[in-house]
């Protein structure tokens, strides 16, 4: 394989296929490459699928992707050991087509979607490791090193989109290694039912579904969500903690899930299901302030190698495909004016990021992922004290409403000073403003 | 309540095994002795690492290849490469 390519997409995710995808449709000659048997081998994702991202690359995705429901109802769940209070908003608006947002399953996904890059005539190589870059007396990427063959294959750019982990990137010194505060670890299991158990145990019909975020004490006091998802006839459920917290304690990420599934409010929904996989996957969670270099000669980086995440709002999987997408454009938008493929020019890459929602978004919340470290009672104190709340109000046991408040009140003035309460809410509304 | 060993949960998984070719390795196994907080033993969401007679052992069988320990391993000690291509977790539904 000593060809050469006018790209080289290192990674078969949602932001390596946007980039090849986008770049065989522009008729340049792209070589993709995946370590996993097949596409998807390798992903791990909850998974909401949002509309828009793939809509603007394949916009009738609706009719042959492989989707497993729309959503029509989402709850959010702060939980304490016995209990869960929470707000559920579920519209109608939702089940007219075209929905916008669909649980799937990555491994059928990924595969669908890189069905999609080869049929658009990229030249798509699984089972193969890339292994470093190859760089000219410069320093200019012109290429990979594979664990296959001879090995190496030549490019004018290489699309760097293999992934958190990113040990390309790495390695080539483009970016620092992972720092645990940067970095949640998620395990998740998928328990398969039949679809009537799914839809009568969440009050959905056919094709319709529900999502459950939760947070509070599945975390055990570290920062981190857990999550539920309804596909066809499955249910994935899990939860993601911080490395930096996880490392401080002793519970191991399965512990931690069991104790997920046992809660009284989650053990009914999953009761009979047939547990079939068990997965863990990074999420970056650095927000904007982990973003690297993204451009330089010779190379761009998408998706999650790039840390484009938002956590706040469970995005990855459109930020993937947005930035990769980007990415091609840029590549496409040189290659037609005959611009070489350097630093200079790719720089175009990250100013389409910063006019665009990523950029936009990702800064938005850029004090976020700080405020949470520094404030475990988020995750603690609050859930405990507002499902404490709602149990002394709702139950009827003789004791008037004004004494329940003010019972109400002392609890949350005992656990946490007024002051230190007010500056709480001043500190989130300045982070989600 | 009794927790299900985390072998049960990856026996769910499907693995192509690279036999004789770990591609997680511990550098110097002193270093796991001396000083280390030892993370790896807690975060691992597989069970790889555990300890043995006081030394801290890998075994990479069951990886999930998340990265984790490599993060976690404070000390850099850690060689920590992907598997060769078509081997190691092959994930049905991720
Ligand atoms: C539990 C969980 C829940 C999530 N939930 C959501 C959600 O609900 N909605 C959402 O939008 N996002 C969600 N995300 C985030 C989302 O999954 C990621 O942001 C997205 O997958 C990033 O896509 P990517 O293409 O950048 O990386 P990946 O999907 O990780 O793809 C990288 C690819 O590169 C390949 N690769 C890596 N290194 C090499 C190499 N050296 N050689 C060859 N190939 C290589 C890998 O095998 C892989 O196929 C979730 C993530 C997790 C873990
Ligand atoms: S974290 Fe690293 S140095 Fe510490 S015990 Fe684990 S492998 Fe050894
Ligand atoms: S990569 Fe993940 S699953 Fe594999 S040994 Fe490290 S922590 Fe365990």
């Amino acid at each position: 394989m000593s060809e050469s390519f006018d790209a080289i997409v290192v990674g078969a995710g949602p932001a390596g296929n946007a980039a090849a995808y986008t770049l065989a449709q522009a008729g340049l000659a792209v070589l993709q490459i995946e370590r996993g048997e097949a596409p998807g081998a390798k992903n791990v994702q909850g998974a909401i699928l949002y509309a828009d991202a793939l809509e603007r690359l394949i916009p009738d995705f609706r009719e042959e992707a492989p989707l497993e429901r729309h959503i029509i109802e989402q709850r959010m769940w702060v939980m304490d050991d016995e209990s869960h209070i929470g707000t559920h908003f579920r519209s109608n608006d939702f089940s007219r087509p075209p929905h916008n947002r669909y649980t799937i399953i990555r491994a059928k996904f990924d595969k669908w979607f890189s069905k999609k890059v080869q049929e658009a005539g990229a030249l798509v190589i699984c089972e193969t490791t890339v292994t470093g870059l190859l760089r000219d007396g410069a320093g200019k990427v012109i290429g990979v090193q594979t664990d296959r063959g001879d090995g190496a294959v030549y490019a004018e750019v290489v699309v760097i989109a293999d992934g958190v982990n990113s040990l390309l990137a790495r390695k080539a010194g483009f970016r620092a290694e992972l720092a645990p505060k940067d970095v949640a670890l998620a395990v998740k299991e998928i328990h398969f039912m039949p679809k009537e158990a799914v839809e009568s145990r969440f009050n959905i019909r056919a094709g319709q579904g529900v999502v459950i975020e939760m947070m509070g004490k599945i975390t055990q006091g570290m920062m981190g969500t857990g999550f539920l998802y309804t596909n066809t006839d499955s249910i994935s459920i899990g939860v993601g903690v911080m490395l930096s917290d996880l490392m401080a304690q002793r519970l191991t990420p399965w512990e931690l899930l069991e104790q997920t599934k046992a809660h009284p409010s989650v053990q009914p929904l999953l009761e009979g299901g047939e547990m079939k996989e068990y997965a863990a996957h990074l999420i970056p969670e650095g927000g904007f302030h982990a973003i690297p270099r993204v451009f330089g000669d010779g190379w761009v980086i998408a998706g999650d190698s790039g840390m484009f995440v938002n956590a706040v709002h469970r995005e990855g999987s459109n930020l993937a495909m947005t930035t990769g997408r980007m990415a091609a454009e840029t590549i496409i938008d040189l290659a037609r004016a005959g611009l070489p493929m350097t630093a200079e020019h790719l720089a175009a890459y990250r100013r389409r990021l910063d006019d665009c929602f990523v950029i936009k978004d990702m800064k938005k919340y850029k004090d976020l992922p700080d405020i949470f470290h520094a404030n475990n009672q988020f995750f603690t104190t609050y859930p405990e004290l507002v499902n404490g709340a709602a149990r002394t109000m709702l139950t009827v046991d003789g004791v008037d409403k004004r004494s329940k408040e003010k019972e109400i009140f002392a609890c949350f003035r005992e656990r946490r000073s007024l002051f230190g309460l007010l500056g709480d809410a001043f500190k989130l509304w300045r982070a989600f403003r | 309540m009794s927790v299900p060993k985390v072998e049960e949960k990856l026996f769910q998984n499907r693995y192509v095994i690279d036999a004789g070719h770990p591609h997680i390795r511990i550098v110097d196994p002193a270093r796991c002795r001396s000083g280390c907080r030892q993370p790896c033993l807690v975060c691992c969401p597989a069970g790889c690492y555990t300890l043995d007679a006081g030394e801290v052992v890998l075994i990479t069988d069951g990886c999930l290849e998340c990265g984790t320990c490599r993060v976690v391993c404070l000390a850099r000690n850690l060689e920590w490469k992907y598997p060769r291509g078509g081997y190691g977790i092959q994930f049905k539904f991720g």
